[in-house]
């Protein structure tokens, strides 16, 4: 037995060519930014070692910061959203829905599995106001608030909630599922028994129901930050970062400048720092939980 | 009181239920309106007729076949590929004796974290000297490459629960490691291979960022990169036609929710229970 499960040969046919594959691919990639970041110009032409001097532009680069303020408001908006309506939902599942569970919750799920950009391009033709109205719009003119209609993609001052509002429509039925597998695990007889001591509603949520949905809480936390972190496929295909800067995330600049300019020095130390946030929030979040 | 508030409940979930559902269906049927109707009538009024002209528009003259037969083969090469390796790499990992072992394993796991952007910049110059770019075997590499931690992951957990008895039984009926591994160890793994396939299958099919990035040719395109510059290539007035090609592009999805949709939920939520 031990000598068939620690054949040398075997072992070595099994693994090595995954983990070529995955050092290549996957774990150089991220070592080899890091030597990037210290460089500017393009691999091959006028390639020179410039030092920090990529970190150090970072804290002067307007449209870096305007790309980190969009992120974060995304980020707290949009975070906020999912995990607050998914666990929602859940518990609306569990306490209120009597019959049709399945169907609800296979209508609900739903939209998780859309590829992002067609998603895009529905959002886009709802929020459409050019050269006929779109969904939402047409919608308010039906119901008399003609004076609601506006460009809603168009404009900056509304661009980013219609983002939000897309990404929260997408992922809401995720968290809900995930929040529901965790109220099912919650036995039943605890709640019924809080429910004979005369526990409230309110007080059931609060006193027993959220302590116990702590853990599952978080990790939708995590969830929902380390993808709002890299917000990216969504904002371009409803937006394209648009209109002007107005939803154009991080990981877009990122993008921009390394692909659109040829600056891979830079775009290197933006990507770290992506990469950076996305680590420590996700530890920050996971620390709130005593048992991890 | 009772029943003002049971209906209420009821009107809320409805509400819910409709906004979640009724874009998806507003999608399907303005995907068969003919072009007039977008101006004679509002948005939300329901098509005249079933106009299919719109998805053999989209099918020919948007190069939709194109873009379909380029997403299945690398979505199915890739995902041949994840669930061989992560199957192998989990056994490999878990059950067998070896002295590197638990070092390898961190290293697979820490995979997870990655966010693709970080990756991005050194292998798009990796691919560029290697002659990768456009090409399909650096897509469905790449593919393999990041399906991997999370896929493994999903598997170790399987394969610890894995009894040692069969493995043993095998053994001593004079299983040789490599039939151990085909005729023992993969048939059991059909749960962690179902849910892999099917998590996987959805985020290589949606996959956006490393087919934008590597493809540029446009025989070579995807579903995803087709999509994104549909407009521009068809026309921004044609809806019909952009609603038939992002409907198509949700079929097989929907037809594999359908299908299964326990397993499609159970699939992509394990992804983050893992936590």
């Amino acid at each position: 037995m031990d000598k068939v499960l620690s054949n040398k040969k075997a072992i070595a046919i099994f693994i090595l060519p995954p983990l070529i594959l995955y050092s290549l691919l996957v774990a150089l990639p991220v070592v080899w930014s890091f030597y990037y970041s210290f460089y500017s110009g393009t691999p091959g032409l006028k390639w020179e070692f410039v030092g920090i001097s990529n970190y150090l532009k970072l804290f002067i680069d307007s449209n870096f910061k305007a790309a980190l303020w969009v992120n974060v408001r995304y980020i707290a908006i949009v975070m906020l959203g999912q995990v607050g309506l998914g666990l929602a939902l859940a518990l609306m599942f569990e306490f209120w829905l009597k019959r049709f569970k399945s169907l609800v919750r296979t209508l609900v799920f739903f939209p998780v599995v859309l590829p992002t950009v067609a998603v895009g391009h529905l959002f886009a033709k709802i929020y459409e106001i050019q050269p006929n109205y779109g969904l939402l719009n047409s919608l308010l003119s039906a119901i008399g608030l003609e004076s609601w209609v506006q460009p809603w993609i168009g404009q900056a001052s509304t661009a980013l909630y219609c983002l939000i509002a897309m990404d929260i429509w997408v992922a809401m039925g995720f968290y809900a599922i995930i929040f529901y597998g965790a109220l099912l695990d919650i036995p039943g007889d605890i709640i019924e028994a809080a429910k004979i001591d005369g526990c409230s509603g309110r007080q059931l949520f609060f006193h027993i129901l959220a302590p116990l949905l702590k853990p599952v809480t978080l990790t939708c936390l995590v969830f929902s930050f380390t993808g709002t972190v890299k917000m990216f496929e969504s904002a371009l295909a409803l937006t394209g970062g648009g209109p002007g800067n107005a939803t154009k995330s991080l990981s877009m600049y990122m993008y921009n400048v390394a692909f659109g300019y040829n600056n891979m020095g830079y775009g290197s130390v933006i990507a770290i720092f992506v990469f950076v946030l996305c680590f420590t929030g996700a530890r920050i979040i996971r620390s709130f939980d005593e048992s991890y | 009181m009772k029943t003002v508030k049971s209906v209420l409940i009821k009107i809320t979930i409805l509400i819910l239920c409709l906004i979640e559902a009724y874009p998806i269906f507003w999608m399907l049927t303005a995907s068969f309106k003919q072009q007039h109707e977008w101006v004679s009538k509002p948005a939300y009024a329901l098509n005249s007729s079933f106009h299919f002209q719109n998805y053999i528009d989209a099918w020919t003259r948007g190069h939709m076949s194109t873009y379909f037969f380029n997403s299945l083969v690398a979505t199915l090469g890739a995902l041949f590929f994840i669930v061989y390796f992560s199957v192998t790499v989990g056994f490999v990992l878990t059950k067998m004796r070896w002295k590197m072992r638990k070092k390898v394993a961190i290293f697979f796991d820490m995979g997870i974290m990655v966010p693709i952007a970080t990756a991005l910049i050194p292998l798009f110059q990796i691919y560029n000297r290697a002659n990768l770019l456009n090409s399909r075997v650096g897509l469905i590499l790449v593919y393999i490459a990041f399906g991997l931690s999370l896929s493994f992951f999903l598997v170790s957990s399987y394969m610890r629960s894995l009894p040692r008895e069969i493995l043993e039984a095998a053994v001593i009926d004079g299983c040789d490691i490599y039939r151990l591994m085909w005729h023992i160890v993969m048939p059991l793994m059909k749960n962690a291979v179902m849910t892999i396939l099917v998590l996987q299958f959805f985020f290589k099919w949606n996959d956006l960022l490393f087919s934008m990035t590597f493809i540029s040719s446009s025989n070579l395109k995807t579903v995803q990169t087709g999509l994104l510059y549909f407009e521009t290539e068809f026309g921004a007035k044609n809806w019909g036609a952009i609603f038939a090609s992002v409907s198509m592009s949700v079929m097989p999805l929907l037809f594999i929710y359908i299908l299964l949709n326990r397993r499609v939920i159970e699939g992509l939520t394990s992804g983050a229970v893992k936590g």
